[in-house]
This record gives structure tokens, C-alpha cells and sequence, in this order.
């Protein structure tokens, strides 16, 4: 197949030829080939469990192929370990950084090469290393603060400068901007084209077709652990990669109706809250959300817009100002817990499943009562009625399209996009009368972002008064009738959908009211 | 090195297992043969000493009830992510509750009321001693293994003091309480079953066994089949999520431990009101501790408990009659084999999980080979 790149005449960096894994019976890679060119970017999309993964995991010697040849600057190599790979010049981030968080980044970036007993010489040897890297890349990063200490960005970007330190000229990224904010991410796409000019192959795995439309030059399609197409990122359109991943016609902007908003459901007033440590999170928030109308908040991540999500699910007391849900009104003297504020018909989807949206060790059916347990749900005796329970969770995953349908299985055996179909399932089975929702579609694949769009849709047109959290701006944009926008805790402005693009929500992410932008 | 594959459950919680107790088995032999002994026969008696002798299997369940109490204790704590290690001292302090009941109440009252009462003086002693590390590690955070450790102390300092002065027995040097009126004993099995007309050896089994066995249900039930044991549970495996679903984390933990201790407590029912008849200097003799080694094997789950209790009471009563069968084997090498069997069934449970998983992998890829 014809690809482009590589025009210095150097053999493709990384060549499979009929790569195939299988698990059990599960084919995770059946019959896989690419090439990818020297000193490209090339992407690798798919949906989740389209076997993105597994394919790195052969490349990265962490499985082994069972058939099929790995060709490395054009030479057939064996590789059985993570070792020989870095041996051979490969380097992968992880989309879980692989970092000592207690750590200096010095400390971090020599691990694995301290090179003896002591480790004063391997120190100045990294930090030469370090140095040249830095000028060379452009990318300083402060060698003596602890790891545990910086931002994501900056964690990300010492994990770079460890691969590139072991020598890697090939570099593996898997799904790098799911942990980060626009920001962060611009500032990783620009560290990965000075790579990029300087030589290095870059694999950029991810299921976000805007980054691959951005930064890539060529890029690969897989969906149920095949390879359907190559295709120069020049000629295609994140339309075409969308319908190639999920294997039929998708739509990428929601289909909506008007809104057409009822009475005020949610209303909170000049809601202040501190953290623990007692640094302000939220200062002076003030909005009215009604019957049948979808409230968005946009903010770059970490802007408070969590806290505001868990103020109003009852996670945490507000220290001033109140919230009145369906006119009952909740100060910080009020006693509260989300438990109550269920009872008000008020459901939560929260923003990270695996850390509060589900119980990963449990049976999808005792993930589906989680919060509601207290209630009918889990029957009408003293004891759990498992009969009862396992049918409500059949019929979730019926109506909300969970696969597999096996109430037993546990909730990490599930993909992504089906655990958070199952949370979304359970908040909005609840027939709540407000719901707030955070990052619906994290890590979600194309088809289940499609589905969950058009459920809030469906219950915001049922008379839902629904406020979302998301970083995606196209997803606020989309989905919301009003848009808050956040700024280190404060609210800068509310606009209108109408009046709401990317530039104007941007300047007001970044602090400046509406009427000053102009 | 590649990836472990996982462990299929059947093999999780039959096979490893046993493969661990042979392992265990497999070096005491050896140990056994070092010293000049022939395993298989030590083996021999330890198998008839456990089961087959006239009276050795009421030893046996003797000793098997006091690891069901203590294993459970460790077990339900452990459900919601506590290490509970004062079993020792919740049992002990159960004793001093069991025991004042039995002494103060006898003289007056039936068996019938004295018997519930000091059950249950047992059980609220106990729930009191693991309530208060509890509530520390809730509300004051507190870590749990430190308090359950130093109230282990606290109980045997407080036992000590109790026995050898305002409790003990009027004119007598050993420090120990008098013995119960007959209506504050727990019927022996010998006498449970003589109702009945059959004769049975005599043994220190008694109606604690059942207590333990209605416990194993109990407990079964609690964590499994109740909206407590959801939360337990919830707790226990992720307690962001726990406070996401509005469940009081604090308060899961405070009654969780006061549970356990409870559990725990229960086993003065066997010591203090079966066997002894009275509170004794350290009764509890180390079964606190060891019920971790049963949780840990038994997998924290009641049947698993059973059984795990079963072969640690064979290995008491069976090692008894090693001690007193062989010139040779001292007590001290029946302790050597126990803990043997300890380290590779508790401590090293995990050992042989790669490679088996490994096998059981390789097995499956060659039948499913064979079937293409």
C-alpha cells in the first residue's frame, strides 16, 4: 500500500505482517498488518475493545503474537519482553503514567538506569541527558520537585523524557488526553511535532477523531481486532473514520428539539465551598435550572466544577449560600447525604465511574441498585430480595443497551462505553426530576457516546432538569439549551446556546467576562 | 516475563488450596524424615489421632469450634478493608463477659436465662473491645492494626489484674475466677446426645459447636443477603463509592468492627462456659491470632471457614497425639508443622498461582486445539 512520509527513502519504523493474539476463543487480533513510516505521526483508532490495545501489548513485548512476523527499521524481530522492545528503540506512555509519584522527575527518569550501588553517578548522568533532551525537545520541566506534585501535563511529560532517555526512537502513546485538559493537550500535540521534525516515529493510539484529524499524517482503523483501513489523514474526514470505526453511519451531532423549559427544579444561590484544607473551591455560584431544559458547565477541568457536582449531590456541605431542589432548600446547616437528596428525585451520575460510579469487584446487578439499595429496589423484606434485584438489572441492560446482558458478570469485565451505560442506566431508571451528570462520555466509544447523547435528550424532553459537567466543549455545545462558564471556582457568565461558541467559551474559560471580550 | 493469565474460580478456590496443604505437607514430611521419623506413619497418627481414637473427633470440633469464632471475626472485618488482629483481646475481654454473667446470675436463676445472657454477655464484651478501635479508626483515624494490637495488651493487662485480685477465687493462689453454678455451664455434647439415649467418649465438645455453625449461617447471611452487608461490603471495596451512594462510611466501620469482635467474643462461649466452667488465665491461648491464618485460607467466606477451621482443629488434636505418640517429635515440632502449614496455606497462599494459572492456560489452549 502506497503511504507517504518517510521521505528520506529509511525503511517504515514499525512494519506487522499478520499480526494475530487470541485470548480463549476471543480473537483480540486476527490477520493485522501496517506499516508505519519513519518519523510520522500515525494514529491508530477503533472503539473500545477494538483491540487498539492488544496490538500495542504484542508490540510492546507484554504478549506475545501468536502468528505473524514484526518487522522494527525494516529487520524481523522477536520480542519478548518490555526490555527487548526498549532494546529496540521502542518507548510507550501509558495511559496510566508508570511513575513513582514520591519521586524527583530526576529520580524518575533514571529509574531503570541508575547503573550500581550508588546512585550519585547515575544522577549526573541522567541530568546530562536530561539537559540535552530538554534543548533539544523544548520541553523544560523542574528536575527536583516530586512527581506526585505537578500537573498531568507535566507528569506526562516526564514520562516522555524517560522513554526518550532509554533511547527510544519510536514512541507509543496510548490514549495521552484522556487525563488532560485543552491546554495540556495543545501543549503535548506541540512537543510531539518537535519529535516528530527531529526524527522520531510517533503511534498515537486514541478514539478522539479531532486529535487524529489535528496531528496526525496518516492513520489506521481497526474495529473487532482487524485492521479495516489505512487511510492518509489528509484525504479522510472525521466522518469517514467514525463510520469505518463503529462499521455503520453515526452521527456525530446530536439531533435535538427545542427546549422547551418548565419550572425552576434546581436553583442554587450563591453557593460557596471550601476543601478540607480550607482553600476556596467554589465562591459566589448562582443559577436556575427548570423543568426540561439542559443546563451545560463549561470550564477547563479542575475550575471547580467537580465540587459543584458533589455540592449538589449532598457529597459535600456547602458553606454558604444554599441549594433548593424542588423547593427544598439545603444550606451548610442542613444534614444531608446523596442518600437524601435521591429521596428528593435527584440523581447523580458521577463523573469518575471507576472511582465513585461503580464498585469494579461487584456483580453488574449489585453495581445497579448501588445508592438505591435502601429502597425498593432491593426488595420489600428485611433481606435482599436477589430475585427482585437481578430482574431490575435485566431490564436495565435491556432498555440502556448494556452488553454483554449478564447480570453476574462482575462490573470490570464490562468495556468503558457499557459500564457507563450501566451507571446512566441505574441515575436514569431513578426517574429523577433533576439530574446532574458529569463527564457522561469520558472514554466512552463513538457508538455509546451517540446513545448517551440521545438519553439525556429523551429525558431532558421528559421534563428533566438536567445540569452537565463536561471538558468536551463540543458536548456542551451540543447538548445544552444554557451554558454557566467556570473559572477558579467562580462563575464568569451565563450565555444562551445560541450565543456560544468555541471562541467566546474559551475566552470565558479563561476568565473574562462576555461584555470585556468584546 | 508475560502476563499471569487468571485463575479460573474452580481452581481459585478448590485446587490452590490444596495444592498449598500438600506443599505444606510435603516439607513437614520432610522435616519429619530429618529427624529420623517416618513421615507416613507421623501422618498415620495424626489422622487417627484427629478423627478415628475414641473421643478425638469431639477434641477435634473442640478446638475447630474456637477457629470458626476467631476466623469469622477476622473475616467480616476484613469484608469492609479492616485488619482486625484483636481477635485475641475481644475474645478474651468476651470471657469477662460470659464469665461475670455465669457467676453472678447461676446462683439464681435457670440455665435456660443464664445461658442466653451469658452468650450474650460474651458477644456485647467483645463488640465493646473492637467497637473502640473501631470508632478510633472511623471517627479519629486511627489505624486499625495498631489499636486492635495494643487492645490486645490492654485486655490481657486489665484479665490479669481482674483474675488475680477482685474476681479470683477466695482462698486460692492460681488466678482464676470460681467455677460456674451448674445452671451457668454450657451442656457437654457428651450429655446433649446422652438425652437422647446414645454414648458417645467424652470430650470437651459442647453446645458452643452449634452456636459456631448458627454463626457461620449468620454471617453467611449478614454479608451476602442484607442491605448491611451490601454496605459492608460497598465500604470494604471502594469507599468513594460508598459515600457517592450516600452510605455512612464512619458508621459501617464502627459496626463492622463492633461485629467482629463480637464473633470474636463468642468464642468464650466454648472456652469459658463449655470447657472451663470458670474465667482462667489466658484461655484465648493464641486462637485469636490464629483466625487470621483461618480467614486468610478459608477465604473469608463462612464455608471456607468451616473447612479451614476443621483442619486446623485436626491439626491441634492430631499434633497432640504426635507429641505424645513419638519419643522423638516434641511439641515444639508439632508447632514447627503447624506453622508450616500456616505459612503455605496463609502466607504464601499465592505461590503457586502463576504457574498454575499458567498450566491450567496452556491445558486449555491444547483441548481447545485438539477440538478445532
Amino acid at each position: 500500500m502506497p503511504v507517504l512520509g518517510g521521505s528520506d527513502g529509511r525503511p517504515p519504523a514499525i512494519e506487522l505482517r499478520g499480526v494475530s493474539k487470541s485470548f480463549g476463543t476471543v480473537k483480540a487480533n486476527d490477520d493485522v498488518t501496517l506499516v508505519v513510516e519513519a518519523g510520522t505521526i500515525h494514529g491508530i483508532v477503533g472503539e473500545n475493545g477494538a483491540g487498539k490495545s492488544t496490538l500495542m501489548n504484542v508490540l510492546y513485548g507484554l504478549h506475545q503474537a501468536d502468528t505473524g512476523d514484526i518487522l522494527i527499521n525494516g529487520e524481523t524481530v522477536v520480542i519478548h519482553s518490555s526490555a527487548d522492545s526498549i532494546a529496540k528503540g521502542i518507548g510507550m506512555v501509558h495511559q496510566h503514567f508508570m511513575l513513582v509519584p514520591n519521586f524527583s522527575v530526576l529520580d524518575n527518569v533514571m529509574l531503570g538506569s541508575e547503573g550500581g550501588m550508588l546512585l550519585k553517578k547515575g544522577r549526573n548522568e541522567t541530568l546530562e541527558v536530561l539537559d540535552r533532551l530538554e534543548a533539544e525537545y523544548d520541553m523544560s520541566v523542574d528536575h527536583d520537585s516530586n512527581v506526585g506534585d505537578q500537573p498531568v501535563g507535566r507528569q506526562q511529560r516526564v514520562e516522555i523524557l524517560k522513554a526518550l532517555r532509554s533511547g527510544a526512537r519510536i514512541l507509543i502513546l496510548d490514549e495521552p488526553t484522556g487525563v488532560l485538559t485543552p491546554q495540556e493537550a495543545d501543549s503535548l500535540f506541540r512537543m510531539l511535532a518537535t519529535l516528530k521534525d527531529s526524527g522520531v516515529t510517533i503511534l498515537l493510539i486514541t478514539h478522539k477523531l479531532t486529535e487524529i484529524m489535528a496531528i496526525t499524517d496518516s492513520v489506521s482503523i481497526m474495529r473487532q481486532g482487524t485492521m479495516v483501513a489505512h487511510r492518509q489523514t489528509a484525504d479522510t474526514s472525521p466522518q469517514e473514520l467514525a463510520e469505518l470505526m463503529v462499521g455503520r453511519k453515526v452521527l456525530l451531532q446530536v439531533d435535538r428539539g427545542i427546549s422547551t423549559p418548565g419550572d425552576t427544579y434546581l436553583s442554587v444561590s450563591g453557593l460557596g465551598c471550601q476543601s478540607r484544607k480550607g482553600a476556596r473551591v467554589l465562591t459566589d455560584i448562582s443559577f436556575d435550572v427548570r423543568s426540561g431544559e439542559i443546563l451545560g458547565v463549561a470550564g477547563v477541568a479542575g475550575n471547580g466544577q467537580s465540587e459543584l457536582l458533589e455540592a449538589i449531590a449532598g457529597m459535600r456541605a456547602p458553606n454558604d449560600g444554599s441549594i433548593t431542589i424542588l423547593g427544598k432548600k439545603i444550606t451548610g446547616q442542613s444534614t444531608t447525604d446523596p442518600e437524601k437528596m435521591r429521596t428528593l428525585k435527584l440523581a447523580h451520575i458521577p463523573e469518575d465511574r471507576h472511582k465513585h460510579g461503580l464498585i469494579l469487584g461487584f456483580e453488574a446487578r449489585e453495581n445497579s441498585i448501588l445508592g438505591y439499595h435502601n429502597t425498593a429496589l432491593g426488595g420489600t423484606g428485611r433481606l435482599f430480595d436477589r430475585t427482585a434485584v437481578t430482574r431490575h438489572c435485566e431490564a436495565l441492560m435491556a432498555t440502556y443497551d448494556v452488553r454483554p446482558p449478564d447480570p453476574a458478570l462482575p462490573a470490570k469485565s464490562f468495556s468503558g462505553g457499557n459500564q457507563q451505560k450501566l451507571v446512566i442506566a441505574r441515575e436514569m431508571d431513578a426517574a429523577p426530576k433533576v439530574l446532574v451528570v458529569g463527564q457522561p462520555t469520558r472514554g466512552v466509544d463513538i457508538g455509546a457516546i451517540e446513545f448517551i447523547h440521545k438519553q439525556l435528550i429523551a429525558l431532558r424532553d421528559a421534563g428533566c432538569a438536567i445540569l452537565l459537567v463536561s471538558v468536551e466543549l463540543e458536548e456542551i455545545i451540543g447538548l445544552s439549551d444554557r451554558i454557566v462558564v467556570m473559572n477558579n471556582g467562580r462563575q464568569v457568565g451565563i450565555i444562551d446556546r445560541d450565543e456560544a461558541d468555541e471562541r467566546t467559551l474559551g475566552l470565558m474559560m479563561a476568565g473574562i467576562a462576555k461584555g470585556e471580550a468584546a | 516475563m508475560s502476563a499471569v493469565p487468571p485463575l479460573p474460580k474452580w481452581a481459585d478456590i478448590f485446587l490452590l488450596p490444596v495444592i498449598n496443604l500438600l506443599a505444606a505437607f510435603v516439607v513437614c514430611g520432610l522435616i519429619v524424615l530429618a529427624i529420623g521419623e517416618n513421615p507416613l506413619t507421623a501422618l498415620g497418627v495424626m489422622v487417627k489421632g484427629a478423627f478415628v481414637y475414641p473421643g478425638s473427633l469431639g477434641y477435634t470440633l473442640y478446638y475447630t469450634t474456637n477457629f470458626i469464632f476467631t476466623g469469622l471475626a477476622v473475616a467480616v472485618a476484613f469484608h469492609a478493608m479492616m485488619f482486625n488482629i484483636g481477635g485475641e483481646g475481644q475474645a478474651y475481654i468476651g470471657g469477662l463477659g460470659a464469665g461475670l454473667a455465669s457467676l453472678w446470675l447461676a446462683p439464681f436463676l435457670p440455665a435456660l436465662l443464664v445461658l442466653p445472657l451469658a452468650v450474650a454477655g460474651a458477644a456485647l464484651f467483645g463488640a465493646t473491645w473492637g467497637f473502640v478501635p473501631g470508632y478510633l479508626q472511623a471517627r479519629r483515624g486511627s489505624h486499625i492494626v495498631i489499636t486492635t494490637i495494643m487492645f490486645n495488651f490492654i485486655a490481657a493487662s486489665i484479665m490479669v489484674w481482674l483474675l488475680a485480685g477482685p474476681l479470683i477465687q477466695a482462698g486460692q493462689m492460681s488466678p482464676q475466677t470460681p467455677k460456674f453454678e451448674a445452671s451457668g455451664q454450657l451442656p457437654s455434647f457428651q450429655a446433649l446426645v446422652g438425652v437422647f439415649g446414645f454414648d458417645t467418649a467424652s470430650s470437651p465438645l459442647n453446645m458452643s459447636f452449634l452456636i459456631a455453625l448458627a454463626a457461620l449461617f449468620a454471617v453467611w447471611v449478614l454479608i451476602w443477603r442484607t442491605r448491611l452487608g451490601y454496605e459492608i461490603r460497598t465500604v470494604g471495596q471502594n469507599p468513594d463509592a460508598a459515600h457517592y451512594a450516600g452510605i455512612n462510611v464512619p458508621r459501617v466501620i464502627i459496626i463492622t468492627l463492633a461485629i467482629s469482635g463480637a464473633l470474636a467474643g463468642l468464642m468464650a462461649t466454648n472456652e469459658v462456659l463449655g470447657v472451663q466452667h470458670r474465667v482462667v488465665l489466658n484461655f484465648t491461648a493464641g486462637y485469636g491470632f490464629t483466625g487470621i491464618a483461618v480467614a486468610l485460607m478459608g477465604r473469608n467466606h463462612p464455608v471456607g471457614i468451616f473447612l479451614a477451621s476443621l483442619l486446623f482443629g485436626a491439626l491441634y488434636q492430631g499434633g497432640a497425639e504426635l507429641d505424645f505418640e513419638f519419643q522423638s517429635i516434641t511439641r515444639e515440632m508439632v508447632l514447627l508443622i503447624q506453622g508450616m502449614i500456616i505459612l503455605f496455606s496463609g502466607a504464601l497462599a499465592y505461590m503457586f498461582n502463576p504457574p498454575l494459572a499458567r498450566l491450567i492456560a496452556a491445558l486449555t489452549r491444547k483441548r481447545e486445539a485438539a477440538h478445532v
